[in-house]
């Protein structure tokens, strides 16, 4: 991974709070591979994200 | 060497005197006795959320009111309230989406599949136009064509008296617009619209027949004497429902870098809005995972809440709905059923 889904900064370096929240209460905002802002969609079960270069990403659940 | 505990007056002890006057009598408490809870000291807690929930059973009874809520249109709202990560006016990274009418039935039919008898669809706007509206008439068409008879709440921002009797006759029955927090501090929190447009908007609603959905956020910098100010002045408009938020400081938006409020903190608003807002559904809202986390979550059902939303929230995510329904079981708390909303 190259960017925070968090907060879209470079993946090396301390993340641990984007970690905190990505694990309790926010979706992925980044892409991952490219760091562009994605289109979110959160529903009562899960959520969409999509990156306009890389694609749509869903939650497990 | 462990202090003694001070001696409480009993006949001035603002728990006990709610015990009389709410309990007994039904008689939400004033703007100084909510004060007065909320700066009780943190080992009086537990009697406080003990009457709290003696309250809510008394006048409310056993049961709990689950909803599930959808963003319909999120992100690039006109408005500036400080704490919302929909604003196009803060350097949010949420952006602009719809949801279409398919993925509104399938939300509908996941929330419904929980138990839940409430079903919002919410929109990140001044106020619904006629695209939106359009949008709305045909979502909660597609979901009663699904088979699916679950209630439906909106929440669309501000409104005209056309657009709520559009409303009221596609059969939305309850709608929510939240003050947000006390008159005195709306002005730090939103400088688009103002405090008493919104209160417009309810008295539009609750006159139309609608049931009023009206709650706001704790931790907005607000003192605790707006905390109670903003208990008394819900309490004036008589909701049948008060959503209590606890603030997510989400990047981006004025407030990202305010602090979560403490659990004890939480826990005190909790049981204060209870006591001013006796026969109220209180529904535990955003921002509880982070304020609370699961230990405080059972704290707030035993002292005072009888509704919660399960699963996410708008563009948060929540405790997956299984969580909470297994709480909820635990607590032996019955979940509303459908057919005594109807």
């Amino acid at each position: 991974m190259a960017y925070c889904s968090y907060c879209g900064k470079q993946a090396d370096g301390d993340h641990a709070a984007c970690q905190k929240r990505l694990s309790v209460i926010d979706p992925p905002r980044y892409c991952a591979e490219c760091a562009r802002r994605m289109v979110v969609q959160v529903t009562p079960a899960g959520w969409t994200a999509r990156c306009s270069r890389h694609g749509e990403i869903t939650s497990a659940r | 060497m462990t202090a003694a505990p001070e001696q409480v007056d009993r006949s001035t002890d603002v728990v006990d005197v709610a015990r009389e006057q709410v309990l007994e009598r039904g008689v939400g408490l004033t703007e100084a006795q909510v004060l007065e809870v909320l700066e009780l000291p943190d080992d009086r807690i537990s009697d406080l959320l003990a009457l709290a929930h003696d309250v809510r059973m008394r006048w409310c009874g056993p049961e709990v009111e689950v909803e599930g809520i959808v963003s319909l249109k999120t992100g690039g709202c006109p408005e500036d309230c400080h704490f919302c990560s929909q604003s196009g006016q803060f350097p949010s990274p949420v952006r602009s989406a719809w949801l279409d009418i398919p993925g509104l039935v399938k939300a509908a039919r996941q929330t419904a599949d929980t138990g839940a008898t409430e079903f919002c669809i919410v929109a990140a706007v001044r106020g619904p136009d006629k695209r939106l509206l359009s949008q709305v008439r045909d979502g909660i068409k597609a979901i009663r064509d699904d088979g699916n008879d679950i209630q439906i709440a909106c929440s669309l921002g501000m409104l005209t008296q056309e657009q709520v009797d559009e409303l009221v006759a596609m059969g939305v029955h309850r709608y929510n617009h939240n003050l947000e927090t006390a008159r005195s501090h709306f002005p730090n929190v939103v400088t688009t619209h103002s405090w008493e447009e919104r209160w417009d908007t309810l008295r539009m609603i609750r006159d139309a027949g609608m049931e009023v959905c009206c709650g706001g956020i704790i931790g907005m910098g607000e003192t605790l004497a707006q905390r109670a100010e903003f208990a008394v002045q819900l309490a004036s408009l008589e909701p049948d429902e008060v959503p209590l938020n606890f603030l997510i400081p989400n990047p981006g938006t004025p407030y990202e870098n305010y602090p979560v409020v403490e659990g004890a903190d939480a826990l005190r608003a909790v049981a204060a809005f209870r006591l001013a807002l006796p026969r109220t559904i209180l529904r535990f809202a955003g921002g509880r995972e982070l304020t609370f986390g699961d230990l405080g979550a059972k704290q707030g059902m035993l002292g005072g809440i009888n509704a919660i939303i399960v699963g996410n929230y708008l563009t948060n995510l929540g405790r997956p709905a299984v969580q909470d329904l297994e709480m909820l079981d635990e607590l032996s708390m019955p979940i509303k059923a459908l057919s005594q909303t109807l």
